[in-house]
């Protein structure tokens, strides 16, 4: 790289709301937060982006709290677009409320990527590979979008429309992502090759309570919500059922990393595992 | 911009978008800084900012303005852990070829005393070696870290 790095320009806000302003105008801004994705493909060449605006510096996307977005609802856990795996596996409250964020977070990269790599870049970045994204997804978490003109709430089951892609507008920045009370057993694993390394092979993130949730990373365009089969389970039907119903949920393919009938393998494996493991 | 680097305060006139890997190798001389993969994966170019190991290959320049950059140049004139750590990694055969060296012992500096064999293989997940199987850089790093070695502390970030 980046041979033409000196040509690219980065505009940097010092608030949200100036940076709001700064995408309403010209959209064709490429957010940057810890760079771990962008740089990546700035690298290898494969991003045409020229134009960049700064989130990095932007405190106010950091904190992760509870907060109570309607007087009637229950406090949910809310994180900060900008707060990094170090962040998320040092809080008390994330590890009190998700343990099984923090259990994958913990499995991302090494501390160099921990240190630098946000979960607002993972969500956005869209990659069916997003370590968090079946955590979130099993948790029922909501993506809060904001523009300079408004902000939106989409539940993490309808943010991605396909591969690489989501409800996100180009004018929109991610500030937070929210979390409600989960009831139940976290559950979380990754199959990969080496653990700091890049990619995942297949995860599932599960919570066992009066309803079971099961998403799965990396055997679909996208995060798979596996509704038909968590209700199954849900409703007292064995494991063999559960297992024929999550095979038909799945889509994975071939590709350098893995065939497709090793990673049915493994989802149910890991639907077995879970199941026992939660007992 | 303003970085201070080693100590130093520096004015740079750098592209924001430009690798804090670059620029220091390039702009500042420090070529301890190695770069092995140039994506994230080998942790050769390791440096702290702010106290916080990071891969200086995957930082724009931009993120380093009013921070203090510690590179192994700095890390070994300044710090006595860092001094520990190179002594340890000469006596435990923690380096073979060198490369992965320098990002190996930046990625060990922020290690407390005493460390775990856990703990120093967790800070150092993301570093890649290919010449000595990681077992003698394990050992290096907990040497140092030993408090039975004299002034092989590490100190706290
Ligand atoms: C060596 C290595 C190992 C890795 N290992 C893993 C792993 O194990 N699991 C995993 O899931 N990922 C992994 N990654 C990928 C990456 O670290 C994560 O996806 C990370 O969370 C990205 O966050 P970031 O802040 O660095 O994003 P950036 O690189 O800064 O941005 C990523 C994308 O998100 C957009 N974006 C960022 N923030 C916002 C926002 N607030 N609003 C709107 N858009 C935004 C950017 O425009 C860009 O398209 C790895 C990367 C490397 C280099
Ligand atoms: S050169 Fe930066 S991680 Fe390999
Ligand atoms: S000593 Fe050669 S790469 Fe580690």
């Amino acid at each position: 790289m980046p041979a033409g790095a000196s040509a690219l320009s980065l505009a940097r806000p010092r608030t949200l709301k100036a940076a709001l302003a700064l995408l309403a105008e010209d959209p064709e801004l490429m957010p940057i937060a810890g760079c771990t994705d962008v740089f990546v493909g700035l690298h290898f060449g494969t991003s045409g982006q020229r134009r960049f605006i700064d989130l990095w510096g932007l405190d106010e996307l950091r904190g992760i709290a509870l907060v109570r977005p309607e007087p009637s609802e229950a406090p949910v856990l809310r994180i900060g677009a900008l707060a990094t795996y170090t962040d998320i596996i040092a809080s008390a409250l994330v590890r009190r409320r998700l343990p099984m964020l923090v259990a994958a977070a913990r499995e991302i990269g090494g501390a160099q990527i921990q240190n630098r790599g946000t979960l607002g870049g993972n969500v956005a970045n869209a990659s069916p590979a997003g370590d968090t994204l079946p955590v979130l997804a099993a948790a029922n978490a909501r993506i809060v979008l904001r523009s300079a003109g408004a902000e939106r709430r989409v539940a993490m089951g309808e943010y991605y429309t396909g591969y690489r892609t989501s409800v996100r507008q180009a004018h929109e920045l991610i500030t937070a992502v929210e979390i409600p009370p989960v009831a139940g057993r976290q559950w979380w694993r990754k199959v990969g090759t080496r653990k700091a390394q890049a990619i995942s092979k297949i995860m599932m993130a599960g919570v066992r309570g009066p309803v079971v949730r099961i998403a799965i990373g990396s055997v679909a365009p996208t995060v798979v919500v596996a509704d038909k089969t968590a209700r199954c389970l849900s409703a007292g039907g064995t494991l063999a059922e559960a297992q024929a119903l999550l095979g038909d949920e799945i889509t994975p393919i071939d590709d350098v990393r893995s065939t497709r009938e090793y990673r049915h393998q493994v989802a149910q494996n890991l639907l077995a595992q879970f199941w026992r493991e939660t007992e | 911009m303003i970085v201070t680097i080693n100590g130093k305060r520096r004015r740079l006139d750098v592209a924001p978008m430009r690798r804090l890997l670059d620029v220091l190798r390039e702009d500042c001389g420090l070529t301890g800084t190695k770069e092995g993969c140039g994506e994230g994966e080998c942790g050769a170019c390791t440096v702290l900012m702010d106290g916080v190991a990071v891969d200086s290959c995957l930082v724009p320049a931009a993120h380093a303005e009013g921070r203090a950059v510690v590179t192994i140049e700095g890390a070994a004139a300044a710090k006595r852990s860092a001094r520990a750590l190179q002594h340890a990694f000469v006596e435990h055969g923690g380096a073979q070829c060198g490369i992965c060296t320098p990002g190996m012992i930046m990625a060990a500096l922020p290690l407390k005393a005493r460390s775990s064999r856990d703990q120093i293989k967790t800070a150092l997940a993301g570093n890649l070696c290919r010449c000595t199987g990681y077992i003698a850089i394990f050992q290096s790093v907990e040497a140092a870290l030993s408090p039975a070695r004299k002034g092989a502390r590490a100190r706290r970030r």
